[in-house]
C-alpha cells in the first residue's frame, strides 16, 4: 500500500504525519521527496546509510565541429543555449535535459554529460526502511530525484510505503503521487489553511486519486478546514490535537509514537482508517 | 554605436519597460545617425530564459549598449560575452535616458538580480 501525504504549503504537519504512520506500521519504507528540505531523516536518524548519486543530461559543445547553424539556439523552448561572437554557451542551469538539442545538431558538436544534481540515501531505523532523496542547492528541479526514490516502489506489495511530498501541487508534487494508491491530504484549521488545501484537493481529484483529510493543529472553536471538507463530503481521516506535548516532542526530533502511548494509539488507529479506505476505494473518490 | 532599450510600447514617448527580458519591444538607437528602430521581442513569452534569448536578439542586431532598470544574471553573462555594457536608467522616459547617455550620466547596472526562474513562469 502506497500512501502520499501532500499538503498546499510547508509546515502543516506532512512530515509529521509520515514519520509517525510509517513509525507505527510494522514493515514500512519512509521515503522523504521533499528534496529541497528532506528533514524526515532528522526524526529516523537512519543506521547504514548507502549513497547513490543522481545525474541528468546536460550538453556538452565541441567548439572545433560548431559550424554555428543556430538549429540547436532556436529549438530550445527554454533557451538554455545563446550564440556569441562565433561561440555557443550553454546554460546548463537552464536546461531541461529533453535532449532535443543533441538529437538535432547536423555536425554531432553537441554530446551530452552526466551533471550530479543531488543524491538518494537508504537507511534504516527500526522496522523503517528510510529512503531520502536530496537535491543540490541551486538545481532547478528535483523530478529525476524523486523518479529514482519512487523508481520501483511498485515491487514491493506487503510494505506500507509512505511517500512524505514536498509542499504545493507543483510538477515535483505531481511526480510523487503518481504512484501512490492513496492521498492524505494535511490542513491547517485557518483561512490561509483552507486555500491550500484547495489546491491540493484539485490536484489528487485531477489525478482520480482516492483521498482524505488530516486536520491538524486542531484548537476549541471554528475550523474553516474541517467545514470545508464537510461542504464537500470529504472524509475526514482524523483531528490532530494543537498540543506543547506533541510541539515539544517534535522539535525534539522525537518520533511520537515511540514516545507516547496516546499518540501510537491516534497514528495506529489512523493507519487502520486508511487501510479500511484504500481497501473500499475499488473505485476512485468521485 | 547601437544603444538597446526595454519599451512598453512602439513610440518614442513610451515608457522603459521595467523587465528586460519580458519586455515587449526592444527600441534601437543608432547615436551616429540619430534614427530609431523598433523591434518585437520574441522571448515575451518564453517558458524560460527569456533574458538569455532577448540577449540573444540585441547581440544578432549589433548592440554596443543596453539601457535598463535591472537585469538578470544569465541576461548580463551573455551580454558581457558579446561585450554589451548595461546602464542603469535613471527614469521611466525613454527620451530622458537617451539624453543621459549621450551626456554619460548613466550608472553602469551594478545590482544583477539572480533571475526568476520557475516563479511565476511553470
Amino acid at each position: 500500500m502506497r500512501i502520499a501525504v501532500l499538503s498546499g504549503k510547508g509546515g502543516t504537519g506532512k512530515t509529521l504525519v509520515s514519520v509517525n504512520l510509517a513509525a507505527v506500521a510494522q514493515d514500512a519504507v519512509y521515503i522523504d521527496c521533499d528534496v529541497e528540505e528532506p528533514n524526515g531523516h532528522l526524526f529516523f536518524k537512519p543506521q547504514h546509510v548507502q549513497e547513490e548519486r543522481i545525474t541528468r543530461k546536460v550538453p556538452v559543445v565541441d567548439d572545433t565541429l560548431c559550424n554555428g547553424c543556430r538549429k540547436c539556439v532556436d529549438f530550445c523552448r527554454f533557451n538554455a543555449l545563446a550564440y556569441i561572437k562565433d561561440r555557443l554557451i550553454v546554460f546548463e542551469e537552464i536546461c531541461h535535459s529533453c535532449g532535443g538539442c543533441v538529437m538535432l545538431c547536423p555536425e554531432n558538436a553537441l554530446t551530452e554529460r552526466d551533471k550530479v544534481i543531488g543524491k538518494v540515501h537508504k537507511g534504516r531505523s527500526g522496522s523503517v526502511r528510510v529512503h531520502t532523496g536530496i537535491l543540490n542547492t541551486g538545481e532547478t528541479s528535483g523530478v529525476p530525484i524523486i523518479k529514482k526514490l519512487l523508481a520501483g516502489i511498485k515491487g514491493i506489495p506487503d510494505s506500507t510505503v509512505v511517500i512524505d511530498c514536498p509542499p504545493g501541487s507543483a510538477c515535483i508534487v505531481m511526480e510523487s503521487i503518481r504512484d501512490a494508491d492513496y492521498c492524505i491530504l494535511v490542513a491547517e484549521p485557518t483561512l490561509f489553511g483552507v486555500h491550500n488545501l484547495s489546491m491540493v484537493y484539485d490536484l489528487v481529484k485531477l489525478f482520480n486519486k482516492p483521498f482524505g483529510v488530516i486536520l491538524n493543529k486542531c484548537l476549541e472553536g471554528e475550523n474553516p478546514a474541517e467545514a470545508f471538507c464537510l461542504e464537500r463530503a470529504i472524509k475526514i481521516l482524523s483531528h490532530i490535537p494543537f498540543r506543547s506535548d506533541l510541539g515539544l516532542l517534535t522539535s525534539n526530533a522525537e518520533i511520537a509514537v515511540r514516545k507516547d502511548e496516546q499518540y501510537r494509539a491516534l497514528f495506529s488507529n489512523l493507519l487502520d482508517v486508511v487501510m479500511k479506505e484504500v481497501q473500499c476505494e475499488a473505485t476512485p473518490h468521485p | 554605436m547601437k544603444i538597446a532599450i526595454p519599451v512598453d510600447e512602439k513610440d518614442l514617448r513610451t515608457n522603459v519597460c521595467a523587465s528586460f527580458g519580458r519586455a515587449a519591444y526592444f527600441l534601437i538607437y543608432e547615436t551616429e545617425t540619430k534614427t530609431s528602430v523598433f523591434i518585437d521581442n520574441s522571448s515575451l513569452a518564453s517558458p524560460g530564459g527569456a533574458g538569455i534569448k532577448a540577449a540573444q536578439t540585441l547581440i544578432d542586431n549589433q548592440v554596443s549598449a543596453l539601457l535598463t532598470p535591472r537585469c538578470g544574471e544569465n541576461a548580463a553573462k551573455t551580454l558581457e560575452s558579446a561585450g554589451i555594457k548595461i546602464f542603469k536608467t535613471t527614469s521611466v522616459s525613454v527620451r530622458e535616458n537617451l539624453a543621459d547617455s549621450r551626456d554619460g550620466k548613466l550608472p553602469l547596472l551594478e545590482d544583477i538580480h539572480a533571475g526568476f526562474h520557475g516563479h511565476g513562469g511553470d
